[in-house]
């Protein structure tokens, strides 16, 4: 059935898709939603225009309370930006405090960035079956009986005799109306993903720069989650040399010295052709840095990596290019010239943390 | 409405009648009411559009539905019921609810739809709404398929905007002598009456009566200012006014009305929701609960009447005082002896067995709106029961704080923030502003800045209806401020009124 209310509906999200951009913008630069990401805590945006009246500017004007607490004491933290209660005033706060699982999450970002749903490669791959009990025969191990529909058959049978006494209703099953549970082997497709994250960490680099990283790669990491539940991630870093890290040592790390892109991509190549070889795989290289590599020379070298070895492996590739004052931004230049139009590159200049949003859009817009 | 039906299946019927029955015998007076049961989907759709199940085509209606759909997706918040003031009443019930809820919501129903019915507030409301609402759509449904949608929605933002710039006391007084009583006749001086002749020009030497004529000419001649005392309804004042075009002034026609509609329910909230609060919980505990049902309705119950510290539950405080009300007549706790009365164990076990509670409640919700309610009901006993304190923003700390506890100051909060509804009064001062056919609008500041952006923003709504520029004369962090806006650019500046 369709609802009247649908028309003003689409309307709404119409006129919204302007302004709610920035909503989840500001939402996803908050970052922290990082530092809650274990309890998988986050506040739901719930896009909302106000239209503009006459009135009081909110916080000259406080209000009235019920509860606990002395003269002084803070009101808990929440109702403070909802312009506390004011009696007789229909509006209500915007923000819902709720508990979500990060499937959800991914499924809110998913939905306001109109991400398209990821096309897994291998789909056709069968990697493992599944057994599943689907009908009932009269034959199987005694470990399988189903009980009631073994007597069902019994008492069908009692009734068809006209042995069944209403007055005394005893069913006794005999070997004939025993029915088992049969199982079907159910083919399961498997998906298998795997996200290698580099970033530089250079001297160049700064905290302000990591952050936008760290905030970037946990809503990649959560939206790819949302598609492959087994999803693998590998952290990289690099400046000079490359090396493998943990998660941990991935966002905190701070190193200085020279840049060497074509290390993280070497270590890259290496790690997916030892370690994720094959059709099935999905593979996602993510790579963040300034845009600042130390010569032409290695740049070159970076390209012909990518290009002959790199690409033909992966889903997709995404370069993401944080605005550092060192860095002189060079590299996602030289990208785009080379691969500018190839179909599994992304590139993204990311300038400060509003832009994550649409960088995150750039990235996972391709749907691959 | 829906296809498909809607009426109340046979249970829920036969629960209906027994409610009905109890509500009747403690006097609850109502309207007939009308039941329908709705999906959650529905529901939400219905209170989106503010309980009618047709309005006019807007987004913010779209926006609700998001927010209550939303709401309900994640488990936060259900809509129990929703009841219209209309003859009939019209109430929801959402169809996924358990019997003792519905049993709950019938209740509490009952008790808004004898309010609305007999609450003074809600005498001059149009009992045909659900009719009238219907109109409005196809108007505004016509006006878009002639002008387009996007023109008229962008009217109706606008209109929306000015919205709260209504007079809300306006059904209840006469603010202009009806056209036609005032003649046309200048004014003559006439002095003081002098019985003897001789003394007249003692009792009124003719410079006294040249002075007086000049005064009587004085205020003839600004009886012609347009508007003669500041008009505190702007949408009436643009409406004769300002030059719109027909299907504008249908709009912005449309969107008074509504505000007018629905403007006591939003003055009486406090009352309203008490009262249906008050029956449903008699006419559970005393009449209707069975045994089994007793776990699940305490858990509702409570849930309605659950406080948060920087939030005014009014369902709780309105039930509160309702019972105190009560109490207090059934006990004779009030009058001059009860006052002057300072032995604290005396006040305690003040009881006189008047008796008079049930009486004075029924009186006091025909009477009163929430101002007149809380200004006359609170008491500091009350006050202090209820926990009740104000909190206000600590700008050093940067962080809301418990102000104060004190009785005064709760209760001139209070009163403060549902007096006008909770919004600045603004009127229009002169629709010739400095002779120029500017409008002027008028901010009565009591303490409070406006929101600036906001101002502005809605000046130049303002602006688009009046044509010429607009004014508005406030108070910015204790200084007078014009704020002007011609159309084309925003400036303030200072001026003391």
């Amino acid at each position: 059935m369709s609802l009247k209310i649908k028309q003003d509906h689409a309307r709404f999200r119409a006129i919204v898709r302007g302004r709610i951009k920035q909503n989840l913008k500001q939402y996803v630069q908050q970052g922290e939603l990082i530092g809650r990401q274990g309890k998988d805590l986050v506040s739901i945006p719930v896009p909302t225009i106000e239209v503009p009246r006459f009135r009081f500017g909110e916080r000259q004007q406080g209000g009235v309370g019920q509860g606990d607490g002395s003269p002084g004491d803070p009101l808990s933290q929440s109702q403070g930006d909802e312009g506390g209660g004011r009696a007789g005033q229909a509006e209500g706060q915007h923000l819902l405090e709720v508990d979500v699982s990060l499937d959800e999450l991914a499924d809110l970002m998913g939905e306001e960035l109109e991400l398209p749903r990821i096309q897994p490669r291998g789909r056709e791959r069968v990697v493992t079956t599944r057994i599943k009990y689907t009908g009932v025969s009269p034959s199987g191990p005694e470990s399988l009986r189903h009980f009631k529909r073994t007597y069902k058959q019994a008492l069908r049978r009692q009734l068809a005799a006209g042995t069944y006494d209403r007055a005394r209703p005893v069913i006794v099953p005999v070997r004939e109306d025993r029915r088992y549970r049969t199982w079907k082997e159910v083919p399961r497709p498997e998906t298998n993903a795997v996200v290698v994250y580099m970033m530089d960490v250079s001297g160049s680099m700064g905290d302000e720069q990591k952050e936008i990283v760290r905030t970037e790669s946990f809503w990649i990491d959560t939206w790819l989650r949302r598609h492959y539940p087994g999803l693998e991630s590998r952290y990289l870093v690099h400046d000079a040399v490359a090396r493998e890290v943990d998660r941990e040592t991935f966002f905190h790390t701070r190193e200085s010295g020279g840049t060497m892109i074509s290390s993280a991509y070497k270590l890259c190549q290496e790690i997916v052709e030892t370690d994720y070889a094959g059709a099935q795989w999905n593979v996602y290289p993510f790579h963040f840095s300034d845009g600042d590599n130390w010569s032409a020379d290695d740049t070159r070298l970076c390209v012909d990596l990518l290009r002959d070895r790199l690409l033909p492996a992966v889903n997709l590739f995404c370069y993401g290019q944080v605005d550092s004052p060192y860095g002189s931004g060079q590299f996602v230049k030289d990208l785009r010239e080379q691969f500018g139009d190839a179909e599994n590159v992304a590139l993204s200049e990311i300038a400060n943390k509003e832009a994550i949003y649409g960088s995150i859009k750039a990235f996972l817009g391709k749907g691959r | 409405m829906p296809h498909r039906h809607t009426a109340l299946p046979a249970h829920l019927h036969d629960i209906r009648r027994q409610v009905e029955g109890h509500a009747r015998g403690y006097g609850l007076d109502f309207y007939e009411v009308v039941f329908e049961v709705l999906g959650f989907d529905e529901i939400n759709m219905v209170a989106a559009y503010g309980g009618f199940p047709n309005r006019y085509p807007h987004w913010r209606f779209g926006m609700e539905y998001e927010r209550l759909a939303k709401g309900y997706e994640y488990g936060l918040s259900k809509i129990y019921e929703m009841v219209v003031n209309n003859d009939p009443t019209y109430a929801y019930l959402l169809e996924s609810n358990m019997e003792v809820d519905q049993k709950l919501v019938m209740a509490h129903v009952f008790g808004h739809a004898d309010f609305f019915k007999n609450n003074f507030m809600f005498r001059h409301t149009n009992r045909k709404m659900m009719d009238q609402m219907a109109n409005h759509a196809t108007r505004v449904r016509r006006h878009q398929d002639r002008l387009g949608v996007e023109k008229v929605e962008d009217l109706v933002d606008r209109c929306l905007s000015l919205e709260n710039l209504v007079d809300y006391q306006a059904p209840y007084v006469r603010r202009r002598p009806a056209a036609g009583a005032d003649d046309d006749a200048p004014p003559v001086a006439r002095g003081f009456r002098a019985e003897r002749e001789y003394m007249k020009d003692y009792i009124n030497p003719p410079e006294f009566l040249q002075e007086q004529q000049r005064r009587l000419d004085e205020d003839a001649a600004r009886a012609k200012k347009v508007p003669e005392r500041p008009e505190q309804d702007v949408l009436l004042f643009l409406l004769e006014h300002a030059p719109l075009e027909r299907w504008e002034h249908d709009v912005l026609a449309i969107v008074r009305e509504e505000a007018y509609y629905f403007a006591p329910q939003g003055q009486t909230k406090i009352m309203n929701e008490g009262w249906a609060t008050y029956w449903h919980s008699r006419i559970m505990t005393e009449r209707a609960l069975r045994p089994e049902e007793v776990v699940d309705y305490a858990d509702h119950h409570s849930g309605t009447l659950a406080t948060s510290p920087g939030q005014l539950n009014p369902y709780k405080l309105g039930v509160e005082l309702w019972r105190d009300v009560e109490d207090r007549w059934n006990k004779g706790r009030f009058g001059k002896e009860y006052d002057e009365c300072d032995s604290f164990e005396a006040r305690r076990h003040w009881d006189r067995k008047l008796g008079a509670g049930r009486d004075k409640i029924f009186e006091v919700r025909r009477h009163h709106n929430d101002v007149t309610f809380i200004d006359e009901f609170l008491t500091p006993e009350f006050c202090r029961e209820q926990r009740l304190f104000t909190f206000g923003f600590n700008e050093k700390a940067q962080r809301w704080e418990v102000v104060d506890r004190e009785f005064r100051k709760v209760k001139e909060k209070l009163l403060q923030m549902l007096t006008n509804f909770g919004q600045p009064a603004i009127a229009v001062e002169d629709g010739n502003f400095e002779n120029r056919g500017e409008l002027l609008l008028l901010h009565r500041h009591e303490g409070v800045d406006l929101r600036l952006d906001w101002a502005r923003a809605t000046l130049a709504n303002l602006q688009s209806l009046w044509r010429r520029p607009v004014n508005l004369a406030t108070r910015v962090e204790g200084r007078g401020t014009l704020m002007r806006y011609d159309g084309k650019e925003h400036s303030e500046r200072r001026a003391e009124p």
